[in-house]
């Protein structure tokens, strides 16, 4: 065994335990860890045999076979970054939604109360 | 007919006192929405007796008007008119695009700037307002004059579909897209504008080819949406 293969290993296999680390203390949605959890395996994989990496990187045309790990690599944050996207729309979608919700439940909280003051002053 | 004048303001201390006041002369109710100033825009306006909506935080003009329009849509309003804190809107001049909307001639009227003394923009501005106004045609079919006229009025049905959907930043022009598409009749009414009394556009030149670009994009992307389903709510 390679010292490469060591390496890649346990890196692969320490971003796998972070990641379930974090779901498990809460840190991390189960949602987005997802495709950590998926990039991390076939990352595993594909650092225990050096003949799955070959024979893929091959047969897509990739001469140097451990630059397919890279060409995943920048596949996998591409992604990621994509889904990151998403979340952070639909948060800004909510903060709006909210902040005007906010504004509004305050202004019919004053005018109820200034309403009800005019009525116990009447009273 | 219930009319409520909207003041969208962010920092407009300087200006909202004159604005409230050139106001008084409008028969109709009048909300400030303050969007999360920094300055004392809120307690001027409560100062002055005038309803305020307070955002906790900044969302930007879109949020801003849409926050008066579901003020207006939760309070029974029949319509709406967006009015600058800026004071470069007169309120002399409501009662032109408000009658539109009266009649029922027009869902969303847009008052088309002019000045006493001719409406001056910087050439960055023209190309911006052709190639909107080009867009715009291309998109919907609509003839539009003056697309980033922010003076307007809202009927029913635009203080509808606009509480539903309205952009965040720069929304004068993709909101004609997006009222075009829904069904909505646009109708533009000349205006008479003020020269702005203080403070800058905010819009200066660096920002405007992003400004450009990201309208262009949205109106576009604006042009593939569904349509909305609004008339049932």
């Amino acid at each position: 065994m390679d010292i490469t293969r060591v390496v890649s290993i346990l890196l692969s296999s320490s971003i796998f335990i972070l990641v379930i680390w974090l779901i498990r203390e809460g840190r991390l949605r189960e949602k987005y860890s997802l495709l950590w959890l998926c990039t991390s395996i076939v990352i595993i994989g594909l650092s225990v045999s050096r003949h799955v990496l070959e024979t893929v990187a091959i047969a897509v045309g990739i001469y140097y076979p451990p630059s397919l790990l890279f060409l995943l690599g920048l596949l996998f944050l591409l992604l990621v970054n994509i889904g990151y996207g998403t979340s952070i729309s639909r948060l800004s979608e909510s903060n709006h939604k909210l902040t005007q919700e906010i504004a509004l439940l305050k202004k019919a909280l004053e005018d109820t109360d200034k309403k009800r003051r005019e009525t116990d002053t009447k009273a | 007919m219930k009319a409520l004048v909207i003041v969208p303001a962010y920092n407009e201390e300087a200006n909202l006192p004159f604005v409230l006041d050139d106001l008084r002369q409008f028969s109709g109710d009048v909300l400030v929405v303050n969007d999360g100033s920094k300055d004392a825009t809120e307690e001027i306006a409560r100062q002055l007796g005038v309803a305020c909506v307070s955002h906790p935080c900044n969302l930007g003009i879109g949020g801003t008007v849409q926050t008066g329009l579901l003020y207006a849509l939760r309070n029974g309003y029949h319509y709406a008119i967006q009015f600058d804190g800026d004071g470069q809107h007169r309120a002399d001049q409501i009662e032109k695009i408000v009658a539109q909307v009266e009649r029922g001639a027009a869902d969303l009227v847009i008052g088309v700037r002019t000045l006493p003394e001719g409406y001056k923009c910087g050439i960055f501005r023209k190309m911006g307002s052709v190639l909107f106004c080009f867009l715009i045609r291309f998109l919907t079919g609509e003839r539009v004059a003056d697309p980033t006229a922010g003076f307007r009025c809202y009927g029913p049905a635009a203080i509808k579909l606009f509480s539903l959907s309205y952009p965040d930043d720069y929304p004068e022009v993709e909101s004609i897209v997006t009222a075009s598409r829904n069904g909505l009749t646009i109708v533009e009414v000349p205006v008479v504008m003020r020269q702005r009394q203080s403070g800058h556009s905010s819009i200066n030149r660096r920002k405007s080819a992003y400004y450009m670009l990201k309208v262009s994009l949205a109106m576009c992307v604006e042009a593939m949406r569904k349509k909305i389903t609004w008339k049932e709510v």
